[in-house]
């Protein structure tokens, strides 16, 4: 398989040195790259998962609103980014692999590189505890 | 294939007479295989080709890199710009400005006397990015790498061997420094398996520490970068204006010294010749 564009090779980089989760995706939704703090969320290590299908790791957290009512994935950021390529921002809960529930704030991104060319997408996860400090 | 190093110092060239082994021109080498030719960027060391004989050429290829000052200040001193009847091809990294904007900012008062739209020559500029094109029978595959601003690298195969040129480059950049996976290399694909390695490294191990993110490598990151992507003859250039001849050879030996590895290795020297296959 060929070496990653350039541009999501950085987003990787940075990612490496953030101490927020960050997901970077295909423009698919394949799961690419999951930094350490994401691992934690996820209850998985990059290193030994691997990339991950779409339909693998867009299972493993249960997105709810406020009333505990399950948010469609139409309706999630990153979702909402790989179908538009728009930024998009929500926050919700998830119940992560542990089963606990946390209020988070996602913003996703898309990577549009400099040939003008979709290649992918960035979710990062904010805890709330991030957004009440 | 013939590779003629005309210049291999990086950011500024330096006349020093401690710097005459190894060379003070930037960033400049030929490339040719029968008729064809190429420029590969146009640092002050292009100036060398003003002294080739081009008479039977009616066109000439210049490739650049990336639009730093010292990958191009020799284009107004690049005799073939002058000459009317001959094709000048610029190839530049394609960007949200166009690539004749860019140049026009050098090739301009205060700058420089002669505007772009003046140059005598027949002039054409190609954006170029993730590409892949011919010129003669030269096959080209030009890649986004990890430099500050739009930067490529080349790869060029001929008839029958490979060069790679990728003289500013940082694939170490990030918190754990070169990927193991061959999927997350920053210029990998062009330098794969290549006959000729020509590579940033810039910097020793010990001077990189305060350097990280300006775009070069140390030699430590361009042996490992040669040693994933299989070259079999790696040109360590871009060398700090401020490494004197003596101490090149000094950092060269003890990096031989320290290191093993399965290919040759040797920094570049201006005015050298490769011949490959």
């Amino acid at each position: 398989m060929p070496s990653y564009e350039i541009e999501i090779i950085l987003n990787r980089q940075l990612a490496d040195c953030l101490s927020i989760p960050v997901f970077i995706t295909d423009t698919q939704g394949n799961l690419i790259f999951y930094n350490e703090p994401a691992e934690e969320l996820l209850g998985k290590r990059f290193e030994d998962t691997g990339e991950m299908p779409v339909e693998v790791w867009g299972t493993i957290f249960t997105p709810m609103d406020d009333s505990s009512t399950i948010i469609p994935p139409e309706e999630l950021p990153l979702v909402k980014t790989l179908k538009d390529c728009y930024p998009h921002h929500k926050t919700f809960w998830i119940k992560s692999i542990k089963g606990n529930k946390e209020k988070i704030s996602v913003t996703a991104y898309p990577i549009i590189g400099r040939e003008n060319k979709f290649l992918g997408a960035v979710a990062i996860f904010w805890k709330t505890k991030y957004n009440e400090n | 294939m013939k590779i003629n190093l005309w210049g291999v110092r990086g950011s500024i060239p330096t006349t020093a007479p401690q710097n005459q082994f190894y060379g003070g021109q930037t960033s400049s080498m030929l490339v040719t295989e029968d008729d064809d030719l190429l420029v590969l960027d146009a640092g002050s060391g292009i100036q060398s080709f003003n002294n080739k004989d081009i008479s039977t050429n009616k066109r000439v290829d210049v490739l650049l890199t990336h639009l730093h000052l010292d990958h191009i200040q020799g284009l107004g001193f690049f005799k073939p710009l002058f000459m009317p009847d001959l094709e000048v091809h610029i190839w530049g990294p394609s960007s949200t400005q166009s690539l004749h904007s860019r140049i026009s900012r050098y090739l301009s008062p205060p700058l420089f006397p002669v505007l772009v739209r003046d140059l005598p020559c027949k002039l054409n500029l190609h954006e170029i990015g993730n590409s892949s094109f011919e010129i003669g029978h030269f096959n080209i595959h030009s890649t986004y790498v990890i430099h500050p601003g739009p930067t490529l690298g080349f790869r060029v195969k001929g008839k029958e061997s490979v060069l790679t040129y990728i003289p500013d480059h940082e694939p170490a950049l990030g918190r754990s420094g070169i990927n193991k996976d061959k999927k997350w290399i920053s210029g990998f694909d062009i330098a794969l398996d290549a006959d000729l390695l020509y590579h940033d490294g810039q910097y020793t191990d010990q001077e990189y520490t305060t350097k990280r993110g300006w775009g070069h490598s140390c030699f430590s990151d361009v042996l490992q970068f040669a040693a994933i992507t299989g070259t079999k003859h790696l040109l360590i250039g871009h060398h700090d204006p401020a490494h004197t001849d003596s101490q090149l050879t000094e950092m060269q030996a003890a990096l031989k010294e320290k290191h093993s590895f399965n290919f040759d290795c040797e920094f570049a020297v201006e005015g050298k010749q490769f011949e490959l296959p």
